[in-house]
């Protein structure tokens, strides 16, 4: 069974909720990104999402760009991003998917891009600029590898449409909690509950949430709706605040993705 | 002689090209345009009120001129100018968006946003939003700011907030990158009014079609003063709008060649250039599949051309499409050449081009060597210089 679905089991069996951390690999360099990885996992965080730098991410805001293009001026690339997962795989155990645009996957050679992943030890990818009626060959090629595509909703699918998105989707389904980039928000909708209670009717895939999410006030609000609750672009600020600091880099991140954890398991303490 | 089949298919694809590669945000918004663009833009009230707008707005039709001074200089076939720079706003760009304009109108929208390089189709934009009343951001890149000054003034005169983008290589690719985020921030009440055959579906479609008025007098001007057809099509391709407008209602005249011209900026060798068809690779960038320019790791690389609407790396679909069925011909122009094609223009006819339609007039001294005096070439002139004097009086 593939890591993504073990995991859902486990915290189900468990009455939790996933907490998924979105980090861009290769910001500020690689071996950063190695240990930020196995930082998160010591925290707590369930799934790590590891960004492959695209030069044009237009569903992202100016956060994560600004990570993009630390990445990508660092010399990032998919070859090497799938090379890093390889080597940390060793030790991590969560589940790790990759998050990236499709020109990447589609450069790299879809099945090729996918086979590689599953070698090197990743679980799954997001594709946000790939909508259902594009991913129809990455997901049949994925689902031979027991290789999870992760479809993704907003707020602007109707339920028909979500239904059919969630049942293509695979792993869990990730839905958008705003109209807009990514990039942390003052204040979520406060219809994000109930909506995410309607949606949660459609689909028996865990609906983790995503988008805007980054205090953990917010990750406890949507935790109680959701399945599961993503977070970027507040664990990337932590990341360019300590830029200068590269010691503690790892371990701030660490610090600040175990206090929304524990907003998120529910964990007292 | 076979038809070719109709493209694009329902799914958006011309051929291999094109598609819809949005996040799911926009999807439900691109099936509603797709929906009211095939229901309302066929209608013969929307088509009345849409040449209305064309001829006494615009000032269409556009003259198909022969330029006798310039044929005798180049000695080859007969040109004639397709003058599109005599348009409202100077240059072809309206003809869409008066056309997207009125379809938003249409479905309710209260605010329009555009992406512009050369500032051409963001003066477009900003006036049809003055004219009909709608709110009117316009992003553009802060390179093309500063080379595209006058547009830029000339769109806060019409009541346009400009919103320099500063990202990437700060033009046309990354202007449109920040129209896209907005549009996915305001999808609700905005609408997106693209200016090129490029995108996702269904604009490759509608923007083409919203262009075609261009070839469709073409070709009905040609045949009243020549009675034939012609043998040759010129036209310069950034995104591609003037030359799939001019290309597509002669699609089926397969004796009628097409020739699109590319910028080669410092030259083809250089790797500065916006040669996206004769140079690029299949990939997926601002919504569809097409050819486009990016390195081996399928980041897109910068593309340079000394004009701001040709300055792009990617390129519409249909043009792709139009390229490997070998329908198309492509060719490209050098900034250089592009500005000896601006004093060729100007000397013999008196029309300053715009650099962008420069890149095609350049092209006519290679083209007239293989031409006969009984063949006739329609260029399409797409928009006049005076956007573009800062840069010719620098270079010049």
């Amino acid at each position: 069974m593939n890591r993504i679905n073990e995991t859902f089991k486990r915290l189900k069996a468990q009455k939790k909720k996933a907490f998924i951390v979105y980090v861009t690999a290769g910001d500020p360099d690689i071996n950063a990104t190695k240990k930020i990885v196995r930082s998160l996992e010591h925290a707590g965080v369930d799934i790590v999402e590891l960004g492959i730098p695209f030069s044009d991410p237009l569903a992202d805001g100016p956060t994560i760009q600004r990570a993009i293009y630390r990445s990508l001026k660092a010399g990032c690339s998919a070859k090497k991003v799938l090379k890093m997962v390889k080597e940390i795989r060793k030790e991590v155990t969560i589940p790790l998917v990759f998050m990236t645009y499709y020109n990447i996957v589609f450069n790299y050679g879809v099945e090729k891009f996918i086979a590689d992943s599953k070698r090197a030890g990743a679980d799954g990818i997001i594709v946000p600029d790939l909508p259902l009626e594009e991913s129809k060959e990455m997901t049949q090629a994925a689902d031979k590898q027991d290789f999870c595509v992760i479809q993704l909703t907003a707020p602007t699918t109707p339920p028909e449409r979500f239904r059919k998105i969630a049942a293509a989707s695979r792993g869990f389904l990730y839905h958008v909690s705003l109209t807009g980039v990514t990039g942390a928000r003052k204040d979520l909708s406060k219809k994000l509950g109930s909506d995410v209670k309607k949606l949660k009717k459609l689909t028996k895939k865990p609906l983790c949430v995503g988008f805007g999410i980054s205090t953990p006030q917010q990750a406890r609000d949507v935790a109680g709706a959701a399945d599961g609750v993503i977070v970027g672009s507040a664990v990337i600020k932590v990341i360019e605040k300590n830029l200068k600091n590269r010691k503690v880099l790892a371990d701030r991140v660490g610090a600040f993705a175990r206090s929304i954890a524990r907003a998120v398991h529910g964990d007292r303490s | 002689m076979r038809k070719k089949p109709n493209v694009p298919d329902k799914k958006g694809y011309f051929g291999e090209f094109g598609g819809e590669y949005v996040p799911e945000t926009l999807m439900p918004s691109l099936r509603e345009l797709d929906k009211a663009y095939r229901k309302t833009a066929r209608t013969k009230d929307f088509r009345k009120k849409l040449e209305y707008y064309l001829s006494e707005y615009a000032g269409r039709a556009t003259p198909l001129y022969f330029a006798e001074a310039l044929t005798k200089k180049l000695g080859g076939g007969k040109i004639y100018l397709k003058r599109e720079d005599l348009l409202h706003t100077g240059a072809h760009k309206i003809n869409n968006t008066i056309g997207q304009a009125l379809l938003a109108l249409e479905m309710g929208k209260k605010r329009l946003i555009a992406e512009t390089g050369a500032g051409q189709h963001g003066v477009a934009t900003a006036t049809v939003a003055a004219l009909f009343g709608f709110e009117c951001d316009v992003y553009m890149g802060t390179e093309d700011i500063e080379r595209q000054n006058l547009n830029v003034f000339r769109m806060k005169l019409l009541g346009a907030r400009v919103i320099p983008v500063e990202s990437g290589s700060c033009t046309l690719k990354d202007a449109m990158n920040e129209a896209i985020r907005d549009w996915v921030t305001n999808v609700r009440n905005t609408f997106y009014v693209i200016g090129s055959v490029a995108g996702p579906h269904p604009y490759p479609m509608m923007v083409r079609d919203f262009q075609t008025v261009i070839g469709i007098e073409a070709r009905r001007q040609v045949l009243k003063k020549e009675g034939r057809l012609p043998s040759h099509l010129v036209a310069c391709v950034g995104g591609g709008s003037n030359s799939m407008g001019l290309f597509y209602p002669f699609r089926n005249d397969s004796k009628v060649e097409m020739i699109g011209v590319e910028a080669a900026g410092f030259g083809m060798g250089t790797g500065r250039h916006a040669a996206a068809l004769m140079k690029g690779r299949v990939g997926i960038l601002h919504g569809s599949k097409s050819y486009l320019l990016e390195d081996d790791d399928g980041q897109i690389k910068l593309a340079h051309s000394v004009s701001a609407g040709l300055d792009y790396p990617g390129v519409g679909p249909e043009h792709s499409y139009y390229m490997d069925e070998g329908r198309a011909k492509y060719v490209s122009i050098t900034d250089k050449e592009a500005l000896e094609g601006v004093k060729l223009l100007s000397e013999t006819e008196g029309i300053i081009p715009a650099l962008e339609s420069a890149h095609a007039i350049a092209y006519l001294p290679k083209l007239a060597r293989k031409t006969k005096k009984k063949d006739i070439i329609i260029l399409c002139l797409s928009g006049r210089g005076d956007k573009d004097i800062d840069i010719m009086k620098k270079h010049m």
